[in-house]
């Protein structure tokens, strides 16, 4: 096989975006990858603590039910440095258009992006626009860059996973994914779901008072919550174990997954954390989520059992166990 | 509770579990059962259904993933026709990561061949239909349940009046290898995990002549939790009894008859011939090409491409898996070499291939 080529799925989040990372850019870039495996990178600038973190939308079609590649492209850079337990200051936005595009489409953009900096508090202050030839890019590609106020001495982080963590999720998995799959052109199913886009930064400032028992905040986006535990298993050197039956999944998502083969646990969230939180504090950590409307349907979701090489299973909805891997190849291109 | 959830109760399963086990109990040789279709193998793993059944009860995959059982020189002709101009490439996702000879569809798209991914064949023809300067073809694979959807195209098709849709088409039926692995003496099968949705189709009926030519029991079972579970124990009771007799367990879909409609356009649209399956060898009567009535629509007639020389790929063990003969775990290059993003054989890229299943689910 060739192996010279960039394939999509080197951009579903999974195991090939791994490979790329790990065997091209950060070798290349950074002798020292300040971000880690984490959202964000933390910086210490004369004292200040700063988190740093950029992401690019892509997401066809551009607009789909619950939300539009702005406000996406505003929540997710809101919610990458949030999942560092930063407070979000203020952000960048870079614009490729492709010549043809709608200027009325362009305002409806803008104005979801204006509207989901004002809901998560973050002022958007730089940007730049660009413009390529009708068939050289797809619409509309959109860039933002954030910076985060890190206020806090906590260790939040990817590899701080400890035996006996329950896994806490803020509510339904894969509704973002399937909201998008369904606005396919050829595609259209009615599901009724609703993208769950939205800024996590105020759940999160509701979190942070737990102190030193909250020790992994992670949004589960391209790839799934599957996916995004077994990086944190591995980063972590834990086993995570899942109870299928607490897994809050929407009945229209299970019915189109059912259709299409697809697995709720690797279908993308764009409002979504999983949060791993010592047992004392637990009950507390779930009392305060289902308080947030962000987080009423917050639900313990698994455990982290043992340590081991970086592992996560299932007790299946029968009482069965499997092994639960990362996302392989592309499910679902073009997610976000 | 709603129709799907109930077939997935926790204490039905587990007490048709501990059913099993009780009737299994001292049994000193294991009995071995075969799932033949690759939506039970993906059930069985997804599930974790393994992990509840005693020792003494041993579930092996057969060669029911259509994508796996596809075989090299399909890909290579479906490479090299991608490869012409003007031709737009249509095809279920699966196909697109099987590793041909020297290259793959999606190796093939990235370097810029138009591939487009579809959820049904009606799709291939709506694209044929707004792109009339092209040649669209349509990668026909699959079993008795597809193989309908695909000959609704080519009527459809024609009812429209379309040139330029194609089907290469590499469709297979399924109880011919079941009597090859029954004869085969290495292979010890105590009875089939018979398909759920290709039986609605063929019908129950068309599983007889194992029972009584091979001694074999065969269940029609459904692909629930429940359902397997409840297939794998009148499996076991007719194991046990010396019994071997067809038994519906899916009768909730599946008829002794089976689907009359969808036969009548099999027979219409397509002609049984001796189909090469990967890793078995070509099969007496095991596979549907496209009838010559219809042979403006059969992409392999009526487009005529240079295809490279065939090159098996070395070490690679599908061909043993798909006959149950060895675990994915025992391939040498499993998990190794051969992983999701670069498989070497089909049975890792199929999503109800047995090596991806045991990948994804297994470890």
């Amino acid at each position: 096989m060739n192996n010279d080529l960039i394939l999509l799925g080197h951009g579903s989040g999974g195991r090939l975006s791994h490979q790329l990372l790990d065997e091209l850019i950060i070798p290349q870039l950074s002798s020292v990858p300040v971000a880690g495996q984490n959202d964000a990178a933390l910086l210490n600038i004369g004292g200040i603590k700063l988190a740093f973190s950029t992401d690019s939308y892509v997401v066809d079609p551009v607009f789909f039910p619950g939300g539009n590649i702005g406000d996406l492209a505003v929540n997710g850079t809101v919610n990458d440095l949030a999942m560092m337990g930063a407070r979000p200051l203020c952000l960048s936005v870079g614009f490729i258009l492709e010549e043809g595009f709608s200027k009325a489409e362009l305002a409806r953009i803008l104005a979801s992006m204006r509207e989901a900096a004002d809901a998560a508090g973050v002022a958007i202050v730089t940007g730049d626009t660009k413009v390529v030839p009708k068939g050289k890019g797809d619409r509309i590609f959109i860039n933002t860059s954030g910076i985060g106020a890190v206020e806090h001495n906590l260790l939040i982080d990817g590899a701080s996973a400890q035996v006996g963590d329950k896994v806490i999720v803020n509510g339904c998995i894969g509704d973002h994914g399937i909201a998008v799959l369904s606005a396919r052109e050829g595609l259209e199913i009615d599901s009724g779901i609703q993208s769950d886009s939205a800024p996590l930064n105020g759940l999160v400032a509701d979190l942070l008072p737990l102190g030193p028992a909250l020790h992994v905040l992670r949004d589960p986006t391209r790839g799934g919550v599957a996916t995004t535990l077994k990086e944190i298993a591995l980063q972590s050197g834990v086993t995570i174990t899942l109870d299928e039956k607490s897994l809050p999944v929407n009945p229209g998502v299970k019915g189109v997954c059912a259709i299409l083969g697809l697995d709720p646990l690797y279908v993308a969230n764009e409002g979504k954390l999983l949060a791993f939180v010592a047992p004392d504090q637990v009950e507390a950590a779930l009392a305060t989520m289902r308080r947030h409307p962000l987080g009423k349907d917050a639900a313990i979701i698994g455990e982290v059992t043992e340590t081991s090489a970086g592992k996560v299973q299932m007790e299946t909805l029968v009482g069965g166990v499997r092994g639960v891997e990362m996302l392989a190849g592309e499910q679902l291109p073009r997610i976000c | 509770m709603n129709y799907s959830d109930s077939f997935r109760d926790k204490e039905l399963v587990q007490g048709l579990a501990r059913r099993i086990a009780e009737l299994t109990k001292g049994l000193e040789k294991p009995l071995v059962f075969m799932e033949v279709c690759g939506t039970h193998t993906m059930a069985i793993y997804q599930f974790g259904l393994r992990s509840l059944l005693p020792p003494q009860v041993k579930l092996i995959s057969g060669p029911g993933c259509p994508v796996c059982v596809t075989p090299n020189s399909y890909l290579d002709r479906a490479i090299a026709l991608c490869r012409l101009p003007d031709v737009i490439i249509t095809s279920f996702g699966d196909m697109l990561r099987v590793p041909g000879s020297s290259s793959s569809l999606m190796e093939e798209r990235a370097k810029g061949a138009d591939i487009r991914v579809v959820y049904s064949p009606l799709d291939a023809v709506q694209i044929a239909t707004k792109n009339p300067a092209k040649r669209v073809i349509f990668l026909g694979v699959g079993f008795e349940t597809t193989a309908p959807t695909i000959a609704g195209s080519i009527l459809a098709a024609k009812a429209q009046g379309l040139t330029n849709y194609f089907v290469l088409a590499s469709h297979k039926t399924m109880p011919q290898p079941m009597a090859i692995l029954s004869a085969d003496p290495e292979l010890q099968v105590d009875g089939y995990i018979c398909p759920a949705h290709v039986s609605a189709i063929i019908g129950a009926d068309a599983y007889r002549f194992l029972c009584e030519e091979y001694k074999v029991p065969c269940v029609v079972t459904g692909f629930e939790p429940t359902d397997v579970l409840q297939g794998v124990e009148l499996l076991v009771r007719q194991a046990l009894a010396g019994e071997s007799k067809v038994e519906i367990q899916y009768s909730r879909v599946v008829r002794w008859e089976g689907n009359a409609k969808a036969q009548a356009m099999l027979a219409d649209v397509f002609t049984p011939f001796d189909a090469p399956w990967r890793g078995i060898g070509v099969l007496p009567g095991s596979g549907l090409r496209i009838a010559d009535k219809y042979a403006e629509f059969d992409a392999e007639q009526a487009i005529p491409v240079q295809v490279e020389e065939l090159k098996e790929h070395k070490g690679c063990l599908c061909g043993e898996i798909l006959k149950g003969k060895v675990s994915p775990f025992d391939c040498p290059l499993f998990g190794g070499k051969c992983t999701p993003e670069s498989p070497v054989g089909a049975c890792m890229v199929s999503s109800e291939g047995t090596c991806a299943a045991a990948f994804k689910y297994g470890r």
